[in-house]
């Protein structure tokens, strides 16, 4: 005997293509022209953070950083779907959705320029910090989703992974443990084509990443990520979708720079895939849909930038103002001191190494 | 009560089941098996399966979940059903459990305690006699108790309950039915960062813990030594403290541990002891360990494993000089 025993496929949603054109059977109601410009302010204010993080980089001003040029749609479309008592778990490039979730510049760029400082502000917006180990976050992510079904609070989580973090055992482990225990936790796979050198097609011979998600009993879908209508109705349509089952939405999109300022992608990509992703642009798609709707024009391009310009830079300011506790590396290790790390801390404060070591 | 350290454990997890309702059990076959060695028998029937969680088999899983638990408000329990295979959660310990609380400047914390079985001595196949401690103890941000008896089993795991950092709470396997021992029904702490001088004595001071503890306590005894025996119970943080005073007083000390000898928990405490107290030793420093190999197939452990003669000879050694 043989009979078929699964049968299953992926759906593609695009609502706004790349010249901002609407696909009106796919438009659902509550994206008003509002929570477009909406959108689209969040996604400028993202790009023109990132810009000015690369030049504080280069200016030996902050740390190695992982620009999301490119993938705001994605960001910002999934972030603003949350309710804000949901929970957000990022890795380390997902500046648009903590900026949507009201995180500040100034804890971002204090961040950036290399003090973990920058990440007590976090709890506060309901979301954890940047996480770098690829793929671990969404198992916390699997946790904190049982704690709210556990408490009943109400709230879900949303988690993001790149195409990259696909490969790892943990992204399988979490989709899994979610799938079983049905925790409502939504995965946000931001697939920017890119893990550093290495390309989407030398990660999987999956068709789709979204299709992983049959693999663990729980719902998939793959939308265009650069369209910030489709992440945002997938996503919500993931939240409400909670009660029966986990959600994974492949947000197909493109890193448009680096992988982080220490790369140089010239090494292994051609600039005219670059060149045609750039005419995929969230930011760029959208101001076509808001000018022919007659809601955005030159004169409140420019006023907006100055006044994300003016913000930027007070921020940045601000941020180099900030002046580091070194005490604090060892003061949060545990909820308590132990004698043989206070020794150490004494030693180094002793020592007086830490004036030595110039403050820059 | 008389209790054996695995139903000391059992009752402890009872007792903060009961009190903590945010206590979560998870792990493998931990619900209706009671997990391989029973540590977690009847739980399951008290507390119900949203609190006695049998998981897919999945340790980097069941650890990372565990840490979003903690995130999330909840003090989870979570078992490794053996430590020789917690290596696939290492990075979920090393990099998230230990590190959480300092990367958000303790807004975020991870209250957890993390369960597996050591060491070896009973006959197991590869990878479940493993006695892994120093690979977490290197890494701050981790708490480390090992129990050696029952009453502190107990009392160890409710202060590890009761504590807002991660801690990592190894139970060796060979002590789990050795003795039983009289053991309060009640709740009690026992502290972590706080050595246990088992035995007082002059001559030679014996720093131990685990496994180890009642093979050096019979070999003391059988000796007529006057030596002063110290169970870690706690590896991170060391008790330095209790390790220098003994040391001063005695001048001449022996560690004694399952775990293979180089870079282990003795390298550390003799490192320590050399520092700090040098100038008070009438003698070489002295480990006893196993050999810097893989923990052996079974039928070679007895060739492997510290062992009453190879105590003894060290104990000789050092009171020689």
């Amino acid at each position: 005997m043989i009979k078929k025993v699964y049968d299953g496929h992926i759906d593609y949603l695009q609502i706004m293509d790349e010249n901002g054109e609407i696909d009106s059977e796919q438009m659902p109601p509550y994206l008003d022209d509002g929570k477009i410009s909406e959108m689209y302010r969040w996604m400028s204010l993202t790009r023109a953070a990132d810009t000015k993080a690369i030049s504080l980089q280069r200016q030996g001003r902050a740390v190695t950083y992982g620009p999301s040029a490119g993938e705001e749609a994605t960001q910002v479309g999934s972030a603003m779907a949350l309710s804000p008592k949901d929970i957000l778990v990022p890795n380390f490039r997902q500046h648009g959705s903590y900026f949507v979730r009201g995180l500040s510049l100034y804890d971002y760029f204090l961040y950036w320029k290399g003090y973990e400082d920058g990440m007590t502000a976090v709890k506060k917006i309901n979301a954890t910090p940047y996480i770098v180990p690829v793929a671990t976050q969404l198992l916390h992510a699997v946790g904190l989703a049982f704690a709210q079904k556990y408490k009943n609070t109400g709230a879900n989580v949303l988690t993001y992974v790149g195409d990259g973090g696909t490969s790892e055992g943990n992204f399988y482990e979490a989709l899994n443990f979610a799938g079983v225990m049905k925790l409502p936790v939504v995965f946000v796979i931001e697939n920017n084509q890119w893990a550093i050198s290495t390309p989407r097609n030398r990660q999987s011979a999956a068709t789709t990443l979204a299709q992983k998600a049959m693999a663990a009993g729980i719902a998939g879908v793959q939308v265009d990520g650069n369209d910030p209508l489709a992440v945002y109705k997938a996503t919500r349509d993931a939240l409400v979708n909670l009660k029966s089952a986990p959600t994974l939405i492949e947000c197909v999109t493109y890193r448009m720079s680096f992988h982080t300022t220490s790369d140089d992608p010239t090494k292994y990509r051609q600039d005219a895939e670059v060149e045609e992703w750039s005419k995929k642009d969230p930011i760029k798609r959208v101001r076509a849909y808001l000018e022919r709707r007659k809601l955005w024009n030159d004169s409140k391009q420019a006023e907006m930038d100055d006044q994300q310009s003016k913000l930027i830079n007070d921020s940045v300011d601000k941020a180099e103002k900030f002046r580091p506790d070194p005490k604090s590396i060892f003061e949060h290790l545990y909820s308590f001191m132990p004698q043989i790390l206070k020794e150490e801390e004494d030693a180094a404060l002793g020592a007086n190494f830490w004036q030595q070591g110039g403050q820059t | 009560m008389m209790l054996n350290m695995n139903t000391a454990i059992n009752n402890a997890l009872d007792t903060v089941m009961r009190e903590d309702k945010n206590a979560i059990i998870l792990g493998e076959d931990v619900g209706k098996d009671g997990g391989v060695f029973r540590v977690t028998d009847g739980l399951l029937a008290k507390y119900g399966s949203d609190r006695v969680i049998d998981t897919p088999l999945s340790e980097a899983g069941i650890i990372g979940t565990a840490i979003g638990m903690a995130l999330g408000g909840l003090h989870p329990i979570a078992e490794i059903q053996f430590a020789g295979f917690m290596y696939l959660a290492f990075d979920q310990l090393v990099s998230h459990a230990a590190r959480y609380r300092s990367r958000s400047r303790s807004t975020w914390t991870v209250p957890m305690v993390v369960r597996t079985p050591v060491s070896g001595g009973v006959k197991t196949l590869e990878h479940h006699a493993e006695s892994p401690e120093v690979y977490y103890a290197h890494s701050g941000g981790l708490l480390i108790v090992e129990p050696s008896n029952p009453y502190d089993a107990k009392g160890l795991m409710i202060k590890a309950m009761h504590m807002e950092d991660p801690v990592l709470f190894l139970e060796p396997t060979k002590l789990y039915r050795l003795f039983r021992q009289e053991v309060p029904d009640g709740a009690y702490e026992v502290p972590i960062g706080k050595a246990n001088t088992l035995r007082h004595g002059n001559n030679l001071t014996i720093i131990t813990y685990g496994t180890m503890v009642p093979i050096v306590t019979s070999v003391v005894e059988k000796k007529g030594i006057d030596a002063e025996i110290i169970d870690l119970r706690t590896i991170n943080p060391l008790d330095e403290k209790s390790i220098l005073d003994s040391a001063e007083k005695t001048g001449r000390v022996v560690i004694v541990h399952e775990a293979p000898v180089s870079f282990g928990v003795g390298a550390e405490i003799a490192a320590r002891v050399a520092e700090k107290a040098m100038f008070k030793l009438n003698a070489p420093i002295i480990r006893v360990a196993s050999p810097s190999i893989p923990y052996p197939f079974p039928s070679y452990e007895q060739f492997y494993l510290p062992n009453a003669i190879k105590i003894s000879q060290a104990i000789d050694e050092a009171m020689s000089s």
